[in-house]
């Protein structure tokens, strides 16, 4: 069990190692960032004071090893845009993105669980039939599509949600919140209903096929011929194993709705993670680009792992391959 | 004041059937050029992608070992983010190797740049595993006792057995690089408004939507849906008739 555990602890800092390398060697395509930051008729003492000050100096090998130092200690050096550390803009927008995925992750669940339970109870039922129909045009609808009709339909025709912003938010030490205000929830809808939308039909279809096939099973038709109501068998046998995996793929997702919040992010100007990174590309602002990589990164290993640590808990079969 | 609604509607021109826009220039005809953009970074960037996957998968999937090894990580990597972010990404590298000036010029081989490197990968996966199956088939033992030279072998023998899987997946791949252009255009690391394709001109219509002038921006998505769906159910019928089970 320790074993296993180290194992897969070292197979993702190596994982982490490769992607800050990936990081780090983003900051040698381009040219000298120094040309950039300061105006042109800057002195050499100048050029050269910034570039002791940003570390460009030293050796490549130095150079690596202090941004992997760095980067473990949350620094990524200083924006080459607006000349603040990375690491305080991005605490800053943290919370905004996480509280946006979190809520269409809730969202995405709290539909597409009861949707695909009843497509899985009536599989030959009209409502079925149209709930399949509309996920089908879904995934072909680009996600920012879906986003300007939202926001065309509930804030410029019926104006009943803003379509911009968090509105007010509520700072809990240096988390910001817009859970705690009407103005805050009401900002959140349109942005996680656009998120979550894509997962619902994902959470849907895999509901659906999961709950159809524990309802195929032996010990589903052994409570049946006991004589259990459908409403037991249904909800009290059947589901609790159905919902099983579809916490691992929505666990595993939430790494993707980070990235897919970048265009959320832009569509509802949501001040988030998402935002300043596409501001940080549109200005080849490489520190940003490569912090947002490597927490990115961070995200999909730590989830990755946990659930492979959840699996080797739950499932003792893994324990004797291991 | 230049601004026209769509013609069928209240104080509607019949000759901008579509309606025009704030500086009144007229949304058909924009879609239709900015359609002719999509349409061309999908194919060049499809072509180019399916070249570089085919090339690497049938050397790796040939000769195997560090340069199968080498690929196949790289590929690992990229296969496990969100292919969006990977494409903004090298969007945004490519962006700042380039000086300033030149990032509306070379907007097009920038945008095309990208979505080859970030779906190369797939093609690569399928032609690898299809060539590591047809490695050890009897006709390829033949051209090497005959003496033909590797290469040879690989593009005259072996690729055209494995081209099938390869033709459904640029289909399918089609809709997709028509998706991420527009998702990178409308972002504002694509194309630029001077040169809009259908992402630009969803980005750009967007920034009116709030004076109620919806059509500069509902045109040009449901030109996009309509694109992207139409090319997806191509890629429905091709998968479908290029399977020998299903005829």
């Amino acid at each position: 069990m320790i074993a296993f555990i180290l194992r897969r602890l070292i197979q993702s800092v190596l994982v982490m190692l490769a992607v800050a390398l990936i990081a780090f060697s983003m900051f040698s395509f381009i040219g000298d960032p120094v040309n950039s930051m300061l105006p042109e008729n800057a002195s050499t003492e100048e050029r050269q004071a910034l570039r002791e000050q940003l570390g460009l100096d030293q050796p490549v090998t130095v150079q690596f090893t202090r941004f992997v130092t760095g980067a473990v200690q949350g620094e990524f050096g200083i924006s080459y845009r607006n000349k603040r550390p990375v690491s305080e803009m991005i605490a800053e927008r943290l919370p905004a993105t996480l509280e946006l995925v979190l809520a269409a992750a809730v969202f995405a669940l709290l539909l597409g669980v009861p949707m695909g339970i009843y497509a899985a109870l009536h599989p030959r039922g009209i409502l079925s039939n149209l709930l399949n129909v509309i996920s089908l045009i879904g995934i072909s609808v680009p996600t920012f599509v879906t986003g300007i009709l939202l926001i065309l339909v509930f804030s410029v025709w019926l104006n009943w949600l803003p379509s911009f912003g968090r509105g007010e938010t509520v700072q809990i030490g240096w988390w910001s919140t817009g859970f705690l205000t009407v103005s805050g929830l009401k900002s959140l809808v349109l942005p996680a209903v656009m998120l979550g939308l894509f997962q619902v039909t994902l959470i849907m279809r895999l509901v659906r096929a999961e709950m159809m096939e524990v309802l195929r099973s032996d010990f589903v038709r052994f409570a049946r011929a006991r004589g259990l109501t459908n409403r037991a068998v249904n909800f009290g046998h059947a589901l609790g194993n159905t919902l099983m995996p579809v916490i691992t793929i929505v666990g595993l997702q939430l790494g993707s709705m980070i990235a897919f919040a970048i265009i959320t992010e832009t569509v509802f100007q949501w001040p988030g993670m998402g935002l300043l990174f596409i501001q940080a590309v549109s200005f080849a602002d490489i520190p940003v680009m490569s912090a947002y990589l490597v927490l990115v990164a961070l995200v999909f290993v730590a989830i990755n792992m946990i659930v492979d640590l959840l699996y080797f808990a739950i499932d003792p079969r893994l324990s004797v391959q291991a | 004041m230049t601004r026209s609604t769509p013609a069928w509607a209240e104080g509607g021109d019949p000759r901008y059937l579509l309606g025009t826009d704030n500086q009144g220039r007229d949304v058909l005809s924009a879609i239709l050029y900015g359609s002719r953009i999509s349409l061309a970074v999908g194919f060049v960037s499809v072509v180019l992608a399916m070249a570089i996957g085919i090339v690497v998968g049938l050397v790796s999937g040939y000769f195997g070992g560090m340069v199968d090894a080498f690929f196949m990580r790289i590929a690992d990597v990229m296969l496990s983010f969100p292919t969006i972010l990977v494409a903004l990404l090298i969007s945004g590298i490519a962006r700042g190797a380039l000086p300033r000036e030149m990032h509306d010029s070379a907007a097009l081989i920038v945008l095309v740049f990208a979505i080859t490197i970030t779906t190369w990968v797939q093609y690569a996966r399928t032609v690898r595993s299809s060539t590591m199956v047809e490695r050890s088939r009897e006709y390829v033992y033949a051209a090497q006792l005959v003496g033909r030279r590797p290469f040879a072998i690989l593009f005259s023998h072996i690729l055209p057995n494995v081209m099938g899987p390869v033709l459904v997946i640029a289909t399918i791949n089609l809709a997709m690089a028509i998706l991420i252009e527009a998702t990178l255009s409308f972002l504002g690391v694509g194309m630029p408004p001077t040169n809009p394709s259908l992402g630009t001109l969803i980005r750009v219509g967007n920034e009116y939507l709030f004076s109620g002038v919806w059509w500069v921006v509902i045109f040009p998505s449901l030109t996009l849906v309509a694109l992207v769906l139409a090319v997806n159910l191509l890629g429905d019928w091709l998968r479908d008739a290029l399977n020998p089970k299903l005829r």
